[in-house]
């Protein structure tokens, strides 16, 4: 399955979204949210819980099937129904926030599984990777341990190595850290903040706005289904042209989350 | 831009749409786009071009199997012996009247089943020491009946048991054959429940627990209804193979469906009562088998939230 590695030098967006709108039943969803993601940058999706931050990420992952408008990843139309959807998603990295590790299978095997099975990739070389993945997250111990023996934090980082072992193009990150305890949000923040300085593209929804002010190059404020706002983590946390951004911005403060 | 007024306790997406990004516009003034429409033309095309090749495909599938079981040599006198009208018009009416019997000990035995697999799964989670000889008597019992050849616990219980000559103890082969059946299938129920109760998450008991419920009230309200849920699905199963069994019982002379078509194969040494038979039993086990599919595709519907995979 070789999809065109395409490493584009260029600036061309590695995630594009035109239009897009999802509707359940009866309620939409995402209402003609247009988004680019620029190689190498982080996009933090913010706003409250229904805002429709997690299904803009599913829908750009292929799991929800969006009813209309149109995205792109690496310049392909990856909403065409003429497109093989197993071959956009081993393109794109996934962190759930329950973190959906196989209970069932060691680190090691959690790891090595879509590099193996998908890619194709030797036993030996994908554990080499894995190995080494573990290591630099700070895991090195626990390769063959079972998840349900892991802390939160600490699956939540093999998670992480599991989506990063087929090297993706593109990480999308839904929530990491909301079922983690206070102090252990630290240490998966600390990854992802890695993650950028090695480049990687990615977008995330997260509550952590101390966080996404840090370390994201783009922030976009969904509200109803709608961004409402866009802007540099400066512009939109430091002079939100919205309102509602201004009432969200409050309240996060209020609760001391910011 | 339009900013609405608006509270603060709101659940984002349900609070009704004047947000038409930036349009302003109040409701949804939705028109699918030229793309959507081109998509939706393409998925119909697909699924229209799907059909056209499965159609197809079965006919020439349906032609063929046609064609060499007809020109099969011995097939004309395959067809007066399996399937001879004339003795499936005698047999069917006599099958159908036995089968009444089946009905009825499948419904019998089927809930004696799953009451008493049901009391041996628990016992076998019980802890304590005082339960020893209970655990290790119910796993005995699984580990027997479950080893044990149905037709022989038939022939031991329905042939054996009226040689004692016991007083109060029935010969009825019904009776007996029911009993038989309760036995054998209780061990396998007993199983699939005790592995639904096992595969009930450790935390929920410890979950019930810290609520202060008791090892048994933890049971009763937590782990076995989740764990019922759970195995619906092979419990239908073995239902349907109960069914199915619910034959065996013509071995002690019982008028079931089997022995009625028996009767009439022995007159005539003509089969097709027992193609009758057999068929009025597939007949009886595929609304329970769709049954089974329908209720496993609603969990597994309910199970997984969202999402097109």
């Amino acid at each position: 399955m070789s999809t065109p590695e395409s490493t584009p030098v260029s600036n061309a967006p590695v995630l594009r979204m035109e239009s897009v709108r999802k509707t359940f039943g009866g309620s939409v969803v995402l209402r003609d949210v247009d988004l680019e993601v620029a190689p190498h940058t982080v996009t933090a999706l913010i706003g409250a819980s229904g805002s429709g931050k997690s299904t803009l990420l599913r829908c750009a992952n292929l799991l929800e099937e969006i009813d209309d408008g149109a995205i792109w990843l690496d310049g392909e139309e990856i909403t065409d129904p003429r497109v093989d959807q197993d071959a956009v998603r081993r393109r794109i990295g996934v962190v759930f926030q329950a973190y959906n590790l196989f209970p069932h299978m060691t680190v090691l095997d959690n790891i090595t599984l879509a590099p193996r099975r998908v890619h194709g990739v030797s036993r030996a070389e994908a554990e080499e990777r894995a190995r080494a993945l573990l290591e630099r997250l700070g895991l090195g111990g626990r390769a063959d341990a079972y998840p349900d023996r892991l802390s939160g934090g600490q699956q939540q980082r093999v998670a992480i190595v599991r989506a990063l072992a087929v090297r993706p193009r593109l990480l999308l990150l839904d929530e990491i850290t909301a079922a983690l305890d206070p102090e252990l949000v630290g240490e998966v923040l600390d990854v992802v903040r890695g993650l950028k300085d090695e480049g990687m593209t990615m977008v995330l929804a997260t509550h952590e706005m101390g966080f996404a002010r840090d370390v994201a190059d783009q922030v976009c404020f969904l509200d109803g289904g709608v961004v409402l706002e866009r802007g540099s983590a400066e512009q939109v946390f430091g002079d939100p042209r919205q309102e509602r951004t201004r009432r969200f911005l409050r309240r996060i403060v209020e609760a001391g989350r910011l | 831009m339009t900013v609405t007024k608006d509270e603060s306790a709101r659940e984002g997406a349900d609070d009704k749409g004047d947000m038409t990004g930036g349009a302003g516009v109040p409701g949804d003034d939705y028109t699918p786009s030229e793309r959507r429409l081109a998509r939706e033309r393409y998925t119909r095309a697909r699924a229209r071009r799907a059909t056209a090749i499965a159609a197809l495909s079965t006919l020439v599938t349906a032609a063929v199997l046609y064609l060499v079981v007809v020109d099969a040599p011995g097939w004309p006198r395959t067809k007066e012996t399996f399937f001879s009208a004339h003795y499936a018009r005698e047999a069917f009416p006599k099958v159908l009247e036995g089968l009444w019997l089946n009905v009825r000990l499948l419904l019998v035995c089927g809930a004696a089943v799953l009451v008493l697999g049901m009391l041996i799964a628990v016992a076998r989670t019980l802890r304590g020491p005082v339960f020893f000889p209970l655990r290790v008597l119910a796993a005995a019992y699984t580990d027997f009946f479950r080893g044990l050849p149905l037709i022989i616990n038939l022939m031991i219980v329905v042939l054996g048991v009226p040689a004692l000559r016991l007083q109060g103890v029935t010969v009825d082969p019904v009776l007996l054959g029911g009993t038989a059946l309760t036995l054998t299938y209780s061990a396998y129920v007993a199983e699939v429940f005790r592995a639904g109760i096992e595969s009930v998450h450790p935390s929920q008991r410890a979950a019930a627990r810290s609520l202060g419920l008791t090892n048994r009230q933890a049971l009763r309200y937590v782990v076995l209804p989740q764990a019922v849920r759970r195995q619906v699905p092979p419990l239908l199963n073995d239902l349907v193979s109960l069914q199915k069994d619910t034959g065996l019982v013509s071995i002690g002379g019982a008028v079931d469906a089997v022995r009625a078509a028996d009767i009439i194969v022995g007159r005539s040494l003509n089969y097709t009562p027992y193609i009758v038979a057999g068929l009025v039993f597939v007949a009886l086990t595929i609304p329970m088998t769709r049954f089974t599919d329908w209720v496993t595709a609603r969990m597994d519907r309910r199970r997984a939230q969202g999402g097109s995979l």
